[in-house]
């Protein structure tokens, strides 16, 4: 349902999307049943006059079937809640699928920079790229990414990813990704960090294995000319 | 003011008094026991604390733990007397009492300025923030309690409401046994 | 209320005074009060998030860091300054002796001093707007490091001021619990068995000690966040080697179980209310309190679904998971068990009935959409994104606005003596439950679509910067302006009625409980003559017997054999 809204380009957003509708399915289920009852004695048992209502305690077992019976079946459906949370919890934030590519994010008051790997295609290494507040990233390719924070709580948040991830100071958060559909869409700090927070966008733009290499190679180009510069 | 007929009514067969401290001291562990909780983590967490808890001194903990542990035996006494309606000899107990809070105030001091002047402040470290905030959070609870165990030996001395020598002393036991809590995870696990 | 009799001076009868009934109408009153303030808020904020950019009128330009404060302070002040206030300390100063039948609490002077303190916590709250820097701005949650140092918060006193407040009405609630739980411990009536204690009052008790065994890690971590703040300790400080997330953890042990806090004396009102007008017994009255024990104790356990995204290990989420989707069990039984109390009723659509019906209708919504967030696979998606927002306003409006209406148009005969007028009562009731939903169905729509939320602006996300999102946010804003002006009638109502409303008599709504049989307003000490019990509070309708009412303090006769063996 959510793609409606917003479109799915990662690997995992259809399994999150998909868990959605799954609870859409069950809850929506219950939420119409205890509506339509609800709605339907109120109307039912409206006072009429010299009519009077009816002596129940719900202590007996014949009356007490009535809760205990939805009692064990929303039971039910919350074991299968639970199993496919989980289940996707674990795809998304507990797997990491071996990486073709990996990034740095460092996000700070307010600002996200990102360091990406330059034509050796290794981070951490000379000719990495380093960007403020764009991530360019290639379609098809699995990204783990080092998220960092230099001052106070942010959040990693690319929406048509299905991807949050606190980032915490101290520490170094590793999470993973899988473009699947190129464009260019919103990266947000979910997390409230001052003045500032609302004021902290970035753009992820996902490109195609010849646009990114076009990409890499003006940058590093661009690299090559100011640190020859004086 | 006279009390509300409420106020005498027990359909627990709990005197009213007696079940609000129990409910104080509750509220009150789970104070300290998050406080605690806190602290046990941090410390699982970094193995430095130990170097950094090797700066207390453990004799001075012990005797204040010592101290503590009188005082208790001295409220007990005074509940004792109490039940018996010996109200002055329930108040001059609970004066021995408040002279060991008293005593554990004063050895808590004299260590703190000791500490300080040898630069551990509370903001040193982790530890020593735990140290001061935890070990001056029960601090303020021993000089409470002193406090108002100074109303209720007056009262008492006069034979009036004797029932609150047992619940101060209760009060008192707990403040004890958070420094039982206390004495090993700031001055022995080093 | 103005012609106080001259023995007992104002000040003395209305400020300084022990009597619950005052102390439960300050806690009223000061709650209210701070219920306009927290919805003036919403409207200053909603209007720059309708309207972007342009100066609100009674407000002017909303800044960025305006907007941070007047939306944490929103939140922090329904919260804690009227949803708790109202439902738990109002309802259960007036209520608690009126109910089970003794005349005060049991430490009235207690009493008087949790208000007083909640009062100065209200006071250091509002004075944090008016200190250097500006009033706190880092979330109602105020998560260190931005809440523990100046430098990045940019409000050095608003900070500890919004903290300080926070502490003091933690302390007058735990002053103010010991005394209720007490009370109702000890001071029954004679032969009112724990089975014949009305289940607004079970609420009111639960949920004082849900409070009381929760906060204590709060009050330690408010300390701890007290010496970041101003003696620049290392508690949150990762460099100093402490943990900004053991903060997350203090903070949501406590958070959570507070929204039960608040949640089961709404339920309470709601199920009297619902009993007293469908003329029925409260279907299964046991299992109602089992489902309030169970839901008490499971709110313990379910913390962490607010930090799945937090950087918290993995693995945990998937236990807080499964607690969280848990306990829709008992809440569903608790609501199911107020649907079945509506078979076989004669129900009466009076206003606080209503009210009540309301509550159950909005917050189903509010409940079920919890779903969504408890299950960790989605929750990644909507953590912090307006869909959180509009689920707990589809709880938290229910249960603190939608509940308080309901309990006040409820007892206010017993309160003052007088009637409310009906036909404004519903005028009032649709006109705040229409636009209620008018903002927030939107805003869960907004929030599906990725809007974030404390952003003042969507204008520099492309993505969010669509017509359509912001034509919802407007409809939302436009809503908002609409059940703030609808109070007007409720106000008036009160107010009004207070003064010439229709004398109310000592039982109008021909109920069971004993503060029925107290005169309206009841005098200092409640009762003539303390009442005794003899029977449940719900009695409804019970066979072979004429009327369809039956006190719990009046005392058995003959004929009434039948019932009397149906209501052991
Ligand atoms: C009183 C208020 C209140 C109440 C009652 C609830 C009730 C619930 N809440 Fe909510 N919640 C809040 C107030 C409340 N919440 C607030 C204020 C926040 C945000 C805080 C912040 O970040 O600022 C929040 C945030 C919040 C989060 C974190 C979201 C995030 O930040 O990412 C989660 C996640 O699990 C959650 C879950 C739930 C659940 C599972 C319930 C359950 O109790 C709901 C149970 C009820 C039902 C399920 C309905 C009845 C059942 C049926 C009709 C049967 C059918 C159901 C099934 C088959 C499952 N809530
Ligand atoms: C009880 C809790 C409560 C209540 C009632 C409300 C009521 C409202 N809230 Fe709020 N809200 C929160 C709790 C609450 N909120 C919290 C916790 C946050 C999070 C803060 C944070 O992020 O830090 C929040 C945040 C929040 C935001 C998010 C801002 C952001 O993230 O950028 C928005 C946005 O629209 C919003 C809107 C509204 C609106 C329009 C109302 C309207 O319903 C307001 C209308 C108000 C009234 C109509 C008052 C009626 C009551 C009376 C008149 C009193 C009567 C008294 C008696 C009967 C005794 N709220
Ligand atoms: Cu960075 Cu919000
Ligand atoms: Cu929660």
């Amino acid at each position: 349902m959510i793609e409606w809204l917003v479109p799915q380009a990662s690997s995992y957003a259809a399994s999150i999307d998909n868990l959605i509708t799954l609870i859409t399915v069950l809850v929506g289920f219950w939420f119409l049943v205890a509506q339509g009852v609800f709605f339907y004695f109120i109307f039912k048992y409206r006072e009429r006059p010299g009519q009077k209502a009816q002596y129940i305690t719900g202590e007996k077992k014949e009356e007490k079937k009535w809760i205990s019976r939805p009692h064990n079946a929303v039971l039910v459906c919350d074991i299968v809640l639970i199993a496919m949370a989980i289940k996707v919890w674990v795809e998304v934030k507990q797997t990491m699928p071996p990486a073709d590519a990996k990034v740095n994010v460092i996000s700070q008051q307010w600002a996200w920079s990102f360091e990406h790997p330059g034509p050796d295609g290794k981070l951490g290494t000379e000719d990495d790229i380093r960007t403020g507040d764009e991530l360019h990233v290639e379609v098809g390719k699995t990204y783990h990414f080092n998220l960092v924070s230099r001052d106070v709580l942010h959040s990693f948040s690319i929406p048509v990813f299905r991807l949050k991830q606190d980032a915490v100071p101290g520490r170094i958060i590793q999470g993973w990704f899988k473009p699947t559909k190129t464009g260019s869409f919103d990266i947000q700090c979910a997390e409230i960090c001052g003045v500032g927070h609302g004021l902290m966008p970035g753009r992820i733009i996902i490109e195609s294995p010849a646009a990114h290499a076009a990409w890499v190679a003006e940058q590093s180009q661009k690299k090559l000319a100011s640190a020859k510069a004086p | 003011m006279s009390k509300p007929i409420a106020t005498t009514r027990s359909a627990t067969g709990i005197p009213t008094g007696r079940l609000a401290v129990w409910w104080v001291i509750a509220s009150e562990i789970v104070i300290f026991g998050g406080l605690l909780a806190s602290y046990i983590m941090h410390r699982l967490g970094h193995p430095e604390f130990g170097d950094y808890a090797s700066h207390t001194n453990t004799w001075i903990g012990a005797f204040n733990t010592l101290v503590l542990l009188s005082s208790s035996l001295s409220a007990v006494l005074a509940h004792q007397a109490a039940e018996r309606k010996d109200g002055e000899r329930a108040a001059k107990l609970l004066g021995l009492t408040m002279l060991g809070g008293l005593t554990f105030a004063g050895v808590k001091a004299a260590e703190w300025t000791m500490e300080i002047s040898s630069g551990f402040t509370l903001t040193t470290n982790a530890f020593w923030s735990f140290y001061y905030t935890a070990a001056g959070l029960h601090a303020l609870h021993v000089i409470g309690g002193v406090v108002i165990m100074g109303f209720v030996a007056r009262d008492a001395a006069q034979g009036k409401e004797l029932q609150r020598v047992e619940l101060i002393g209760n009060y008192w036991h707990f403040v004890d046994v958070v420094w039982i809590f206390l004495f090993p995870l700031l001055y022995i696990a080093k | 209320m103005s012609n106080a009799p001259h023995e007992e001076g104002w000040v003395k009868k209305y400020l300084w005074s022990t009597d619950h009934k005052i102390i439960g109408f300050q806690y009223l009153f000061t709650g209210m009060a701070m219920a306009l303030l927290g919805g003036f808020f919403a409207y200053a904020f909603r209007m720059q998030l309708g309207f972007p950019g342009k100066s609100v009128p009674g407000y002017g330009l909303v800044s960025p860091n305006e907007y941070n404060a007047l939306v944490t302070n929103h939140g922090t002040i329904m919260i804690f300054w009227f949803a708790m206030p109202v439902l738990i300390a109002a309802f259960g100063n007036f209520l608690i002796p009126l109910m089970i039948g003794c005349d005060d609490m049991v430490f009235p002077r207690l009493n008087r001093l949790s208000y007083q303190i909640f009062l100065l916590s209200a006071v250091i709250l509002i004075a944090s707007f008016f200190v250097p820097g500006g009033a706190f701005g880092g979330a109602w949650t105020a998560y260190p490091p931005l809440s523990a140092k100046h430098q990045y918060s940019l409000t050095p006193a608003g900070a500890t001021f919004w903290l300080l407040a926070v502490a003091l009405e933690f302390v007058a609630f735990l002053m103010g619990g010991i005394n209720f739980v007490t009370t109702v411990m000890n001071s029954r009536a004679p032969g009112m068995k724990w089975h014949q204690i009305p289940v607004v009052i079970w609420m009111i008790v639960v949920a004082s000690i849900v409070f009381m065994a929760s906060v204590g890690p709060l009050v330690a971590g408010a300390v701890m966040l007290l010496f970041d703040q101003q003696f620049g300790t290392g508690f949150y400080d990762p460099v100093r080697g402490g943990d900004p997330i053991l903060w997350q953890h203090l903070f949501w042990f406590f958070g959570h179980p507070e929204v039960y806090v608040v949640l089961l004396p709404a339920v309470g009102i709601v199920i009297d209310v619902i009993a007293v007008f469908a003329r029925k017994k409260v279907f299964a009255y046991k299992t109602v309190l089992y489902t309030a024990f169970a839901t008490g104790i499971l709110s313990f356990f379910v913390w962490a679904h607010h930090q799945f995204v937090a950087g918290i290990d993995p693995r945990m989420a998937n236990v807080f998971t499964a607690t969280t989707v848990l306990i829709s069990v008992p809440i569903a039984e608790m609501i199911f068990v107020t649907i079945a109390t509506l078979y076989g009723g004669s129900i009466r659509l009076t206003t606080p009935m209503l009210w009540a019906l309301a509550f159950v209708a909005e917050f189903l919504i509010g409940g079920v959409t919890g779903i969504y967030l408890g299950s960790s696979g989605s929750d990644i998606y909507f953590h912090d994104t307006y869909f959180v927002l509009a689920h707990f306003h589809y709880t938290f409006v229910p249960i603190a606005v939608i509940g308080s209406f309901a309990g006040v148009t409820y007892w206010f005969p017993k309160m003052f003596g007088k009637m409310l007028d009906e036909k404004l009562g519903k005028l009032h009731f649709w006109a705040t439950i229409i636009p209620f939903n008018f903002i927030f169905i939107p805003l869960f729509i907004t929030g599906a679509a990725g809007d974030h939320r404390r952003i003042h602006d969507y204008s520099r996300f492309p993505d969010l910067a669509r017509a359509d999102l912001q034509n919802l946010r407007a409809i939302a804003t436009v809503a908002t302006v609409a059940m703030l002006v609808a109070q007007v009638i409720f106000f008036y109502n009160f107010f009004k009625s207070m003064k010439s409303g229709k004398r109310a008599g000592n039982n109008p709504w021909n109920a069971n409980t004993l503060e029925w049989s107290a005169a309206s307003p009841p005098p200092h000490g409640n009762f003539e003559v303390l009442p005794t019990v003899y029977r449940g509070p719900y009695e409804y309708s019970a066979p072979g017997r004429e009327s369809d009412f039956w006190p719990q303090d009046e005392p058995p006769d003959g004929e009434t054999e039948p019932a009397q063996e149906a209501a052991e």
